[in-house]
């Protein structure tokens, strides 16, 4: 049953090539509300390594927003302790950037200004870091927008230049929840090879959430697959698919098989609401 | 030839300002019908030629009395700006300031305001002070309300993408909430401007020598109509110009906002 591309954690464990820059062991998240607790997440242990792509795939209600919260710091974890960079989690911390499911870019400032939103509040130098944002925006097509204000950007558009905001400040690690959600099935495709290419270029380690099974496979390095809540980890794959990868790759049969792999997880617990 | 010359006449015609003018003269012409359809007696209803000549004559006395009114009603406007928006902010931020605060503040606006401004004659005699504070009064609860709801419909999501950059309070403060609240803001200030002229007058009726709001009394307690309605005019003229003085700052000041995006659409 067990082919040598789809592997599954528990069958054999991914080997340690690299050094791990996002350590969690023991995490769970258990909300307090007025009917009692409401268990979210159930004590996770994983690890990410450094320049790895690694995506989430889950049904709603998973946890899995909760997690990204929790490695971003804007959640304590109700147990356990996440490391990144070998620094215990408390409170937000500076070597993330966050793209969220809507651009969230502000509309009194220009798409230039969006993106140097994180060097403003981090008092870095302008200089130096327009640059960036100018290399940024260029390598996302973006360059000609730069003085446009987001609400005259399409959806598609307006998620690059919130991608841009999230890598402005050189972060090492991006954590990215459902970025691509909001948008029609054609822009989303594009995204996933654009974002496959900024990825490479930068070489950014990225945790990268989405409900969306080909999305998963098509862009990760290893997929986290989660059962329904309280969330926990079902199963963890290897995509062993050549990069750079193509819309074709989708038409792969290894890539065919390691989504129906998937896609039986979620079937078998009834389905991904 | 004819026809383009036709539609630019047309065109000039279609300026904001014309169909309120328009309808402005409609009315002074039934106005002026009204009187002599019915024989309506200018001790009650003064014609609107009379009302136009006395304006004309008057003019400089009535020029001279806006100053008072007009001085009060912006010193009472700018009261409500400067309290009520830092007021709106507490409440807005805690739980606590908003639990005691707030419903009195309600509360408060359920007294009559016109009941209680002979009080501050008594406490500030006849100059331009008890205007100033019946002015503030009536201008400050919209700019708390509206300023409160601007300030509390900030979108979490963009304070936590604030909180993830590690941004202070007072960051998040400046580049997300003010910015945010601030067409809310400007509602609740073109509300209070016009309210203000209105509690300017008010307390020009209770106690003053001076002000628009004197000659309204003086007029009406000496049946001259005709300087009544003049008053009335110069009163409106004061209320508009304020209030598109707001209208501009706001243009200026929230450029980006989608009620003031027309021009830059048509520039993308």
């Amino acid at each position: 049953m067990s082919r040598p591309y789809l592997r599954l954690a528990s069958e054999a464990p991914a080997p340690l090539s690299a050094s791990p820059i996002i350590e969690m062991r023991g995490v769970s998240k258990t909300y307090r509300t007025r009917d009692g607790d409401v268990p979210s997440l159930k004590p996770i242990d994983f690890t990410i390594n450094e320049g790895e792509f690694l995506v989430v795939v889950g049904p709603s209600g998973c946890g899995k927003s909760t997690l990204l919260k929790m490695v971003a710091g804007l959640l304590p974890p109700s147990a356990g302790e996440i490391r990144v960079e070998g620094r215990t989690i408390t409170k937000p911390h500076p070597g993330v950037g966050v793209v969220f499911q809507q651009p969230l870019l502000l509309p009194w400032r220009s798409v230039f200004a969006n993106v140097m939103m994180p060097v403003e509040v981090k008092g870095l130098d302008r200089t130096i870091y327009g640059r960036r944002a100018t290399e940024l925006l260029e390598m996302t097509g973006l360059g000609d927008f730069a003085n446009k204000y987001p609400w005259q950007l399409s959806g598609g558009m307006q998620q690059r230049a919130s991608i841009c905001r999230a890598l402005v400040h050189d972060p090492k690690i991006v954590l990215m929840d459902e970025p691509f959600g909001a948008l029609d099935a054609m822009t989303r495709e594009k995204m996933n090879v654009e974002l496959q290419r900024i990825q490479s270029t930068t070489g950014k380690t990225v945790l990268f959430i989405t409900h969306s099974i080909p999305e998963a496979v098509f862009l990760a390095d290893r997929v986290l697959v989660m059962s329904e809540r309280p969330g926990t980890i079902a199963a963890v794959y290897e995509v062993g698919l050549e990069r750079p990868r193509t819309l074709d790759v989708m038409a792969d049969p290894r890539f065919v098989a390691l989504t129906q792999k998937i896609r039986h997880h979620f079937y078998a617990q009834g389905g991904l609401d | 030839m004819t026809q383009a010359k036709r539609r630019s006449v047309w065109d000039r015609l279609q300026a904001p300002w014309v169909r309120p003018a328009l309808f402005l003269i409609g009315l002074i012409v039934l106005w002026d019908a009204a009187i002599h359809l019915f024989g309506i007696p200018a001790y009650q209803v003064p014609s609107p030629l009379d009302v136009i000549v006395t304006l004309y004559q008057e003019w400089p006395l009535l020029l001279r009395e806006a100053v008072p009114t007009t001085t009060a009603t912006i010193a009472g406007f700018v009261l409500s700006a400067v309290f009520g928006i830092p007021i709106a902010m507490l409440i807005a931020s805690s739980k606590t300031v908003e639990s005691y605060v707030y419903p009195l503040l309600v509360f408060s606006q359920s007294i009559p305001k016109i009941a209680i401004a002979p009080l501050f004659v008594v406490w500030f005699g006849f100059g331009i002070f008890p205007k100033v504070i019946s002015a503030f009064l009536l201008g400050f609860f919209p700019v708390v309300v509206a300023a409160v709801q601007g300030f509390k419909s900030v979108d979490p999501d963009l304070l936590d993408l604030a909180r993830a950059m590690e941004a202070k309070r007072f960051q998040t403060f400046r580049m997300v909430s003010l910015p945010f609240a601030t067409p809310a803001i400007f509602a609740g200030l073109k509300v209070s401007v016009t309210l203000a002229v209105v509690g300017a007058v008010v307390g020009e009726f209770v106690g003053s020598n001076s002000g628009i709001g004197y000659v309204l009394q003086r007029s009406i307690g000496n049946f001259e109509l005709p300087m009544m309605f003049a008053a009335l005019v110069v009163l409106s003229l004061i209320g508009v110009i304020l209030f598109w003085f707001v209208d501009v700052v706001e243009r200026l000041v929230i450029p980006w906002h989608a009620s003031q995006r027309r021009d830059f659409l048509v520039a993308a």
